[in-house]
C-alpha cells in the first residue's frame, strides 16, 4: 500500500437535503500534486473543507497521515486541530487579515503553532524573544519565497488578486505544513500572474517537499500542474487518473471539459 | 435643490431634532399629574448650563448643536489645511528619533502630574472620587479592553467579575454572613490575590461554555451573568448580607514596617492603583504586540481563517475572558477595600455599559485611547458630583453619555485615539473589504 497523507472512503455530506459529497472515496499520496475539478457547485469546497475539519461528514471516513504510520481521523476534530496536525489551505475567496500588513499576516502563521502563554508573553523573556525573531526570519523567507518581500509593509488589503494568492499561499506554508490545499488559487488573476502561480505551486512540492491538493478552474493551468485528477460531479468522483486519462475520458468530457471552455471564459 | 444641500439640511434638522430630544429627556421628568412637565419646562423656563449659557432649555441644547454643526462643517471644508498642516507636524514627530523622544516626555509629563494629583487635590471626597471612580474605572477599562478590543467580544456582565472580586475580598476578610476561609480572617490585601484568582477562574468557568457562541449570543449570555451575579448578591441575604450590604466595614490595607503600622488612606490607595495602573499598562503592551495579541487580532478578523492556520479561538477568547475578569476582580477588591462596604445595587447593568462606553469612547483596541477616556468621562463624572452645575441631575449623566457615544459612532467611530488595526478595520469595512459572517463557500455563481 502507498504512503496516504489523506485517506478519504466513502464520505458522503448532506446540508438538509442537499447532497454535497456523495460517497467519495480519495487517496491522496504523500508529495504528489493532486488536483480536484469538476463544476460549479460538484462539491470540490466542500471536501476541502470536509478534509479540513470546517464540515463534519455524517458518513464516512477521512484518516490524516502528516507523519507516516501516525493516522488520525479528521472528522470530529475541529479545523484548528487539523491545521496544527500539518495541514493548511487557502479559500476559494481569499481569506486574509485584511487590517494587517503583508509581514504580519504570514507571522501569525509562523507563530500559531507555538503554545499560547500569556504570561510569556508579557513577560517577554529569552525564550519569547527568540521564537519572535525565528518567527520573523522565517516570515522574511516565505515572502521571499512567494515573491512578497519587497510588498512585506504593505497593508494585505491593498494587495493585486495574484498578490493575495500568494500572500495565503506563503501564510499557510509558515505553519509549516505537510499538505497544502489550494482552493482555486487562479481565480481572477491574469495569465501572467496564473503562469507564475503554476511555478510558484510545483516550487512548493519540490523545493519544500509539501504534498499539494489543489482545486481549479482554469484547465491549462491543472493539466500542466496536477499528476493526477478526481473529477468530482453533484458531489460524487465521476473519474480519476492522470490528465491524459482525464482528457480522453468520455463521462468527463460530457459533464465538466464540454462546457469549461464557456465557464472559464465567462468567468475570466 | 443639490442633493449636497440636501445632506446638509438633513444633517442640520437631524441636531434639530437631537438637541430638543436632549433638552426634553434631560429636563425635569413629568408626574401624574402634569405628565408634560418636561416638556413644558424645557421649553418655557430658563436655565444656566454649567454656568455658561443662560436662557431655556431647548436654546442651550440648538446652541450646543449649532456649535458642534459648525465646527463640524468647518472641518469638512476649510479644515483640509489645518488637516494637512497637523499632519505634516505629526510626521515629523513621527520620525523614528523625535517620536521615542517626544513619547518620552510626555510620559514624564504625564508620571509627574500623576504624582502631583493627590497634593493638588487635597478635599478627600475627591480624592477618593478619583481612586474610586477615575483610576479603578481606568483599570476596568484596560481590562474590557483586552475582551472587546482585542478579542473582539461583547462581554455586557463585566460587572459580575467586579462583585466577585468585591465579594471575596469581604469573604476573606471575614465581613460576610459566612465564616472567613479555615475561619481566619486576614487583611485585605492578602485577598486581593485570591479575589484575582477567583474573578479568573470565574472568567474560565463562564467563559469556556458560552465562547463558542458568536457575537449577539455571547452578549445576551455576558448580561445574563451580571444579572445573575445582582440577584444572588442582592438575595443570598445569609451568604452576601443582601440588600444591605456587608457588615462590618472591610478594613482599609495597611502594612507595617518595623514597629510603624502603615494605614492607606486616599492618598495611600491613590498610588497604589496608580502603580498597578502602570503595571498593567507595560504588560499589556506587551500583550498587545506578542503573538497573543496578533493572533487575538487574526481572530477578530477572521475566525475562519485563523482555525485554518491552526489558531484555537475558544482558548484564546477564554484566555481573553480570563484576563479581562481577574483586572476587573483587582478592581474589585481593591474598591471594597477602600469603601469598606459592598452594596449589591453597584452592580447593576449601568455599571457595565458604563465601563463598555469608556472602551468605545476612548478607542477600542487602544490602550492611550482608552486611558484617555476613561480619565476624561470619570473625571467629569467626578468633577460633576462634587460641583454639580444648576439643574445638573446625577442621572442626567448617562444621558450625556449615550449622547456621547451616538456622536462618536458618526464622527469618530473608531474612538478618541484610535487604534491603529481597528482604525484599518472600520475603514476596510466602510470600503467593503474584508469579511462578514461566515461565508466559506467563496464566490458562488
Ligand atoms: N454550508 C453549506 N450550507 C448549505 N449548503 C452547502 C454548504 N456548503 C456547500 N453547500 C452546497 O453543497 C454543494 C457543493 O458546493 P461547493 O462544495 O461549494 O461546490 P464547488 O466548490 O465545487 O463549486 C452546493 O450545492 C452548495 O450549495
Ligand atoms: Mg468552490
Amino acid at each position: 500500500m502507498s504512503d496516504l497523507v489523506f485517506d478519504v472512503k466513502n464520505v458522503t455530506l448532506r446540508f438538509g437535503g442537499v447532497v454535497s459529497l456523495n460517497d467519495v472515496t480519495m487517496e491522496h499520496r504523500r508529495g504528489e500534486i493532486l488536483a480536484v475539478i469538476g463544476p460549479n457547485g460538484a462539491g470540490k469546497t466542500s471536501l476541502f473543507n470536509s478534509l479540513t475539519g470546517v464540515y463534519r461528514p455524517q458518513e464516512g471516513t477521512i484518516t490524516l497521515s502528516a507523519r507516516e504510520g501516525h493516522p488520525i481521523s479528521v472528522i470530529g476534530r475541529g479545523a484548528h486541530r487539523i491545521a496544527a496536525a500539518g495541514v493548511a489551505r487557502t479559500f476559494q475567496a481569499s481569506r486574509m487579515f485584511s487590517a494587517l500588513t503583508t509581514f504580519e499576516n504570514v507571522k501569525i502563521g509562523a507563530e500559531s503553532h507555538r503554545g499560547i502563554g500569556a504570561v510569556g508573553a508579557m513577560l517577554r523573556g529569552p525564550a519569547t524573544r527568540r521564537d519572535e525573531k525565528a518567527s520573523d526570519d522565517k516570515t522574511m523567507e516565505l515572502l521571499e519565497f512567494v515573491g512578497l518581500k519587497d510588498q512585506a509593509n504593505v497593508l494585505s488589503a491593498s494587495l493585486s488578486y495574484g498578490a493575495r494568492r500568494r500572500l495565503e499561499i506563503a501564510r499557510g506554508l509558515a505553519t509549516s505544513p505537510v499538505a497544502l490545499l489550494l482552493d482555486e488559487p487562479a481565480a481572477g488573476t491574469n495569465p501572467a500572474e496564473k503562469l507564475e502561480l503554476a511555478n510558484l505551486i510545483r516550487r512548493v512540492r519540490d523545493e519544500l517537499g509539501v504534498t499539494i491538493l489543489l482545486i481549479e478552474h482554469d484547465m491549462k493551468l491543472v493539466m500542466s500542474v496536477a499528476e493526477r485528477l478526481y473529477v468530482l460531479n453533484f458531489g460524487s468522483v465521476i473519474a480519476t487518473g492522470t490528465p491524459e486519462e482525464i482528457r480522453a475520458n468520455p463521462a468527463v468530457i460530457e459533464a465538466y471539459l464540454g462546457s469549461s471552455e464557456t465557464q472559464t471564459s465567462e468567468a475570466s | 435643490m443639490t442633493p449636497e444641500l440636501r445632506a446638509r439640511l438633513g444633517r442640520l434638522a437631524s441636531f434639530f431634532a437631537i438637541a430638543a430630544l436632549v433638552a426634553v429627556m434631560t429636563g425635569p421628568s413629568g408626574s401624574n399629574d402634569s405628565p408634560t412637565l418636561g416638556f413644558t419646562q424645557s421649553f418655557a423656563q430658563p436655565y444656566s448650563y454649567f454656568g455658561l449659557f443662560r436662557g431655556q432649555r431647548w436654546m442651550v441644547f440648538l446652541t450646543l448643536a449649532l456649535v458642534v454643526l459648525g465646527l463640524h462643517t468647518l472641518w469638512r471644508r476649510g479644515g483640509s489645511g489645518v488637516r494637512s498642516k497637523a499632519q505634516s507636524f505629526r510626521q515629523t514627530f513621527d520620525a523614528p528619533g523625535r517620536r521615542r523622544t517626544s513619547a518620552l516626555s510626555a510620559l514624564v509629563v504625564v508620571a509627574v502630574v500623576a504624582l502631583l494629583v493627590p497634593h493638588l487635590i487635597t478635599n478627600p471626597g475627591i480624592q477618593s472620587g478619583i481612586v474610586e471612580q477615575v483610576l479603578a474605572y481606568v483599570i476596568l477599562a484596560l481590562g474590557l479592553n483586552v475582551v472587546v478590543g482585542w478579542a473582539g467580544l461583547l462581554d455586557l456582565g463585566y460587572v459580575g467579575f467586579y462583585a466577585i472580586g468585591a465579594y471575596v475580598t469581604a469573604w476573606m476578610t471575614g465581613r460576610l454572613p459566612i465564616a472567613a476561609p479555615f475561619h481566619h480572617p486576614v487583611s485585605s490585601f492578602a485577598a486581593i490575590p485570591v479575589a484575582i484568582v477567583f474573578t479568573m477562574l470565574a472568567g474560565v468557568i463562564l467563559g469556556a461554555p458560552t465562547l463558542r457562541l458568536r457575537g449577539d449570543y455571547l452578549a445576551i449570555v455576558t448580561l445574563g451573568f451580571g444579572e445573575i451575579i445582582l440577584v444572588f448578591s442582592n438575595n443570598l441575604t445569609n451568604v452576601t448580607g443582601g440588600a444591605q450590604g456587608t457588615n462590618p466595614y472591610i478594613p482599609s490595607f495597611t502594612f507595617r514596617i518595623g514597629g510603624i503600622k502603615y494605614l492607606f488612606g486616599n492618598v495611600g490607595y491613590y498610588f497604589l492603583v496608580a502603580g498597578f495602573v502602570a503595571a498593567t499598562i507595560v504588560l499589556f503592551r506587551l500583550l498587545e504586540h506578542s503573538r497573543v495579541g496578533r493572533a487575538w487580532t487574526a481572530i477578530r478578523e477572521d475566525e475562519v481563517a485563523a482555525e485554518s492556520i491552526g489558531i484555537n479561538p475558544l482558548k484564546y477568547k477564554v484566555m481573553a475572558f480570563a484576563i479581562g475578569a481577574s483586572v476587573s476582580g483587582f478592581a474589585g477588591a481593591v474598591t471594597a477595600s477602600q469603601i469598606g462596604v459592598v452594596y449589591p445595587n453597584t452592580f447593576s447593568l449601568y455599571f457595565s455599559v458604563n465601563v463598555l462606553t469608556l472602551v468605545i469612547f476612548g478607542g477600542m483596541g487602544s490602550i492611550l485611547g482608552v486611558i484617555v477616556g476613561s480619565v476624561l468621562v470619570q473625571g467629569i463624572a467626578v468633577y460633576l458630583r462634587f460641583y454639580p452645575p444648576s439643574g445638573y441631575q446625577a442621572s442626567d449623566l448617562y444621558m450625556y453619555l449615550g449622547a456621547l457615544l451616538i456622536m462618536m459612532m458618526i464622527y469618530r467611530p473608531a474612538g478618541l485615539v484610535p487604534s491603529k488595526r481597528r482604525r484599518r478595520e472600520i475603514r476596510q469595512a466602510e470600503a467593503g473589504i474584508g469579511h462578514e459572517g461566515d461565508v466559506l463557500l467563496g464566490e458562488q455563481p
